[in-house]
């Protein structure tokens, strides 16, 4: 089975406009979202959800002011200043470390199961989806992008469908690293600008030094042609896989007005047909 | 004061709005860029930066002369990053989250602390700004202590811009917890109306006053505008589209200095700005 995952380092540069539009041309596929911070592509691919369950990851402490007798050692020990006082634990601040738990004289900490988020199997116009939500100011994001890579490959194992097109978050970070290990290649959605070349750099090292091939394609490449010209010569000095490159066109956002792919918004479209024309150089490289 | 700029969603323009409020404000105003994964103000301030300072945090080494390989360090630890294994102790200092709680257990004080590198701080001056970023070693998975080594240099009493990371997880609260005002960048389409609700989910959380930039504000819908009525959130500036500000942006050239007309209307949203934290401040007096 092929994994493809779709990164860029910066936000903003287009992957989930092109990792829907790649939904609309690939077959045999499984769609998986691991941006699980910020989910985008659910609405476009608007999924009925099969089957939900709850992300349980973590443990956040609690401390009962019945058996608390202030003594302050919690306070003393916790590195994270997560324990305000009057001895009530903040739990955005709370690490889940457990070290309080473990030094009350009294065992006044609770120390329950955190339930950080949601994930979902679905099903869309394109075929299965496994996507994820991750509640608001939670940690394990990199946790919950593992488990919907991994279950998302369990679906394509037994509907024997050889691909997944999974949707990645932005950055370098542990999201992205849980999103990136073991695949079998990652596509690099830059734009032509000194922050996309920068974070392009940064997110090329990120994929080397995990082991995994990254392949590069240029989004809203006309918006400064020069700086696409120099990001396609560093790509091929690198000896990089170069996908090609897809002009500025509003037709991305129109089409995520209303809900479409560019493939079924705007089929005809010269951003279109670039987006295909990678497509069809991306299916012969992986 | 401390006006940290957020979105969500990325690439919606928080480093434009970020380094063109530092520069319109000038006068020492400091930034500080908290996107330590893929920081960009650099790019558009261009300062020359300072030698660049390791950051670090602590993770065990055990002394197994010492180490009775008892395994209660093995047992606290909720992230498993040191486990016993007969006659050895292996630390994960990558899995590592520096609680502290296997030095604070351990009966024969066999563990001490050594600093694992997450990263670099830089800093400069440029334009009047004093500027400070966290650059993440690639590879490295916790950015919320590098960003927290970020905002420790906030120069207190002063003025502080923070650029936060996207999201809506642990780094993106590390940049904006304990702000007076989170300035929201978002853009009128279904992406971006999506990503701010979570994002105005976590101001909420912290309990922050936060109000809103629109990018791109002519291109898309109006739902965001809507999104914005209904909650009660100020719309504090519209960038439109244009293709000037794209083309400026692409070439990291400021939006004041390539289009000066601009630094007024920055002035203003800082003033706007103002107006709210000192109201809300009085308020809570």
């Amino acid at each position: 089975m092929k994994e493809l995952i779709i990164i860029s380092g910066k936000g903003g540069t287009g992957k989930t406009s092109l990792l829907a539009a790649f939904a609309a041309l690939a077959e045999d596929k499984v769609l998986c979202d691991a941006d699980v911070d910020a989910a985008d592509l659910h609405l476009i691919m608007n999924p009925e959800v099969q089957e939900r369950h709850d992300f349980i990851s973590g443990r956040t402490a609690v401390i009962d002011p019945q058996r608390c007798t202030a003594c302050g050692i919690c306070r003393e020990m916790c590195r994270f200043d997560a324990i305000d006082e009057n001895f009530r634990v903040n739990p955005i601040d709370c690490e889940g470390c457990g070290v309080c738990v473990h030094f009350c004289p009294e065992k006044a900490i609770d120390f329950p199961l955190n339930t950080c988020g949601e994930w979902y199997l679905s099903e869309t116009r394109f075929g299965p989806m496994v996507h994820a939500q991750l509640h608001i100011a939670e940690e394990n994001s990199g946790k919950l992008v593992s488990l919907v890579r991994r279950e998302a490959r369990q679906l394509a194992e037994k509907r024997g469908l050889g691909l997944l097109l999974t949707d990645g978050p932005p950055g370098v970070g542990c999201p992205v690293i849980a999103s990136i290990g073991g695949a079998s290649a990652v596509l690099i959605v830059t734009e032509p600008t000194v922050s996309g070349r920068h974070d392009m750099q940064r997110v090329i090292q990120l994929a080397e030094h995990l082991k995994v091939r990254p392949m590069l394609c240029i989004n809203k490449a006309d918006r400064n042609p020069a700086v696409s010209r120099e990001i396609e010569a560093f790509a091929r000095s690198k000896g990089m896989a170069f996908l090609g490159t897809v002009p500025f066109d509003p037709v991305f956002t129109y089409a995520m007005v209303n809900g479409q792919t560019v493939v079924e918004y705007a089929p005809d479209a010269a951003a279109t047909r670039a987006v295909r024309d990678i497509w069809q150089t991306l299916k012969v490289q992986i | 004061m401390i006006i940290s700029i957020a979105s969500g969603k990325g690439g919606t323009g928080k480093t434009t709005v970020a380094t063109n409020l530092a520069v319109a404000l000038g006068n020492g105003v400091q930034l500080l860029d908290c996107d330590v994964e893929e920081p960009n103000a650099h790019l558009f301030l261009r300062p020359t930066l300072s030698p660049a300072e390791i950051v670090t945090m602590p993770v065990p080494v055990v002394d197994e002369d010492k180490c009775t390989f008892c395994g209660q360090c093995g047992e606290i630890c909720v992230f498993k990053a040191i486990v016993v294994l007969g006659e050895t102790v292996l630390p994960f200092h990558e899995l590592c989250h520096s609680c502290g709680g296997c030095m604070a257990v351990c009966p024969v004080d066999a563990i001490t602390e050594v600093g694992r590198e997450l990263g670099v701080i830089e800093s400069g001056h440029s334009n009047g700004v004093e500027f400070v970023h966290g650059r993440l070693r690639i590879g490295e998975a916790m950015s919320p202590p590098l960003i927290k080594a970020v905002r420790a240099r906030t120069r207190p009493g002063g003025l502080t811009i923070i650029d936060a990371p996207p999201g809506t997880s642990c780094p993106v609260i590390a940049a904006m917890k304990a702000t007076d005002f989170v300035l929201l960048v978002t853009e009128p389409t279904p992406f971006g109306l999506h990503d701010l609700k979570l994002a105005v989910g976590a101001v909420r959380a912290l309990g922050l006053p936060c109000g809103l930039v629109i990018n791109r504000a002519d291109m898309g819908d109006d739902r965001v505008r809507a999104y914005a009525r209904e909650e009660g959130l100020p719309i504090l500036m519209e960038i439109p589209f244009d293709r000037r500000i794209a083309e400026a942006y692409s070439r990291g050239e400021l939006v004041v200095t390539a289009l000066p007309e601009w630094k007024p209307k920055f002035v203003q949203l800082f003033e706007a700005i103002a107006a709210i934290v000192n109201h809300t401040g009085a308020k809570s007096v």
